[in-house]
């Protein structure tokens, strides 16, 4: 009696086992396909459909269309984004400012096509290059200077002696032409940041994404680099989005300024900023009249999220 | 203001100089004490045996030791039993290093293969492969074959473990420009995962050379009729101690020796690598 007894436990616990495992597997062939099927239509969206891009104005380089986005842990969903909306102008400086960890660089890494968002959809006008510029330099340091600055073109294996040519006109140009045979870590933070700047140009970018690429400099480099940065990226005419969490960095760089609320972020409101003396470059911009009314209207949208 | 500038330059100079000559006599005694032990050590040996402390049919001596060793040049010995070991233990460690680079590459590219196989990596890595010699007897015959197989599996698991740990501690930022620039997997695999990983593949190759020593004498010990690990079971077997004794020196310095190659390695890669730093 006993012992039948505990031959049913165990082949109870045995199909119970056996289940749980063809459970397993059955999930992990479900998501398989799921991701390929999502493999597809991505590439699908991806393709170059006509119709879509009647409908937007050409001017707009790039349509964000009502993203959101979470993240999943087993403890829960942190909504990061919703809805957020705006477009982007040919030709325009956009920076996006909100408080720390609201969301910022997870927008970016969407625009840039890194991560899918949940809802919503990024439009792009007709093959736009997107050239992204992280937070720290991420400079290789077994590589020269040239060699860090070729990276893109290599991977994408478009590298021509032409590419080759053009990465020394735009070391000579941002004064690096000296050290494009020495190592990264032989540079000051500034230097480098600059190099890692040269090597998203090199990609020819139309967009250019800016993830807090300041915010590892000390103040004084700080100040230079982004004046710097923000005059190279005026002359080559490019269109950028800047995210940070740094408001006078925003105003003085920017032709437009977003501002997120806390998490889960959405837009609190759109500034246009226009100071006197922008074509002065950055830094005198900091010192426009306008500067310190934009800053106050800013400050005090920041302010009364807490 | 002058003489005063001149002078503490000549101090930081002499004090410069003292700090170098301080550093050359320690280093110097400490080379000093080193061949000391070593000497000592002989001597109270070589005494114990001569003056019949100890009886040296057992514990031989280093005389007999080295009379052993010039027999054993004398009659070529010394060449082919050296030479086995040598040419089974870079057999394994070339295999073994292939294997590795290809199962972590592996279970870099796909996180879901490595958290299936964890455990069984685990499990395998602590189990004593001493342990498997005998059943590989049995599957591939004694030979070449057999030792091999002891030498690679010695060092497998483990090997594996710590190069997919070393892939996976690359910065994934560093991983996330790439895809920035339009890379895929492969491309993060070999611009940035290999080159940031070479100084953990050099240290895992240092401690794979040693144990696949380790394993090929174990294969010998059980599946031979040449090389050092046949010499020392032989040897114990018939009581030729000296025999035994040196053939375990000359293990030593084959250890030294190919430790000694990958250290070069490594240091000739640091130089190319940071040649050109200050």
């Amino acid at each position: 009696m006993v012992k039948s007894e505990f031959n049913l436990n165990i082949t109870q616990y045995l199909y119970q086992y056996i289940f749980r495992i063809l459970y397993f597997v059955f999930r992990i062939i479900k998501c398989k396909i799921l991701y390929l099927t999502k493999l597809n239509q991505t590439e699908k969206s991806n393709s170059h459909n006509p119709l879509l891009f009647i409908k937007y104005n050409m001017d707009n380089i790039l349509d964000c269309k009502d993203i959101s986005f979470s993240y999943h842990s087993l403890t829960g969903e942190t909504i990061a984004l919703s809805h957020i909306s705006f477009q982007v102008k040919k030709g325009e400086f956009l920076a996006i400012v909100g408080p720390s960890g609201c969301g910022k660089s997870t927008l970016l890494s969407i625009i840039a096509g890194l991560i899918e968002p949940e809802l919503g959809a990024i439009v792009l006008s007709n093959n736009t290059r997107i050239g992204y510029m992280l937070q720290h330099d991420h400079l290789l340091d077994w590589r020269t200077i040239y060699k860090n600055v070729l990276l893109g073109p290599e991977i994408n294996r478009t590298l021509t002696p032409e590419k080759e040519e053009y990465a020394l006109k735009l070391l000579n140009d941002y004064g690096l032409y000296r050290f494009r045979n020495k190592r990264p870590g032989e540079l000051s933070g500034g230097m480098k940041q600059r190099a890692a700047l040269i090597r998203t140009m090199m990609m020819d970018p139309e967009l250019l994404l800016l993830d807090e690429p300041f915010s590892a400099l000390d103040y004084q480099t700080r100040l230079l680099v982004s004046a710097d940065i923000g005059t190279i990226i005026k002359e080559a005419k490019k269109t950028a989005i800047l995210v940070t969490h740094d408001l006078s960095e925003a105003i003085s760089l920017a032709d437009r300024v977003i501002v997120l609320s806390q998490r889960p972020a959405t837009i609190k409101s759109i500034f246009d900023i226009k100071l006197t003396k922008l074509e002065e470059g950055p830094l005198a911009a900091r010192n426009a009249p306008e500067f310190k009314g934009y800053f106050k209207k800013l400050w005090e949208e920041f302010q009364c999220d807490n | 203001m002058n003489t005063q500038t001149t002078n503490t330059k000549k101090q930081t100079l002499t004090s410069q100089e003292l700090f170098l000559r301080r550093h050359r006599i320690r280093h110097r005694s400490i080379t000093a004490c080193r061949f000391l032990i070593l000497f000592v050590f002989l001597f109270i040996w070589e005494l114990s045996a001569q003056m019949k402390w100890i009886d040296s049919f057992f514990f031989s001596s280093p005389s007999l030791v080295l009379k052993c060793f010039l027999d054993m040049l004398y009659d070529l010995s010394f060449f082919t039993h050296t030479g086995v070991t040598l040419l089974e233990t870079l057999i394994s460690f070339v295999i073994l290093f292939f294997i590795c680079m290809a199962v972590a590459t592996l279970l870099w590219v796909s996180p879901l293969l490595s958290e299936i196989m964890e455990p069984y990596l685990v499990i395998l890595n602590s189990l004593p492969k001493s342990a498997l010699a005998p059943l590989f007897i049995v599957w591939l015959g004694t030979g070449l074959k057999t030792i091999v197989v002891a030498g690679i599996s010695v060092a497998l698991f483990g090997s594996i473990i710590s190069l997919y740990t070393g892939f996976m501690q690359v910065d994934a930022e560093k991983l996330k420009l790439i895809r920035t620039l339009g890379g895929n997997k492969k491309d993060a695999f070999i611009k940035v995962v290999l080159p940031a990983s070479i100084p953990v593949i050099l240290s895992n190759m240092k401690v794979n050379i040693g144990l696949a020593l380790v394993g090929v004498i174990i294969g010998e010990f059980l599946a031979a009729r040449r090389g050092l690990g046949y010499l020392i079971i032989y040897g114990s077997q018939v009581f030729q101690l000296n025999m035994v004794i040196t053939s375990i020196i000359i293990l030593c310095f084959i250890a030294v020796g190919l430790y000694q190659i990958i250290q070069f390695l490594e240091h000739m890669y640091k130089k190319s690598r940071g040649g050109r730093h200050f």
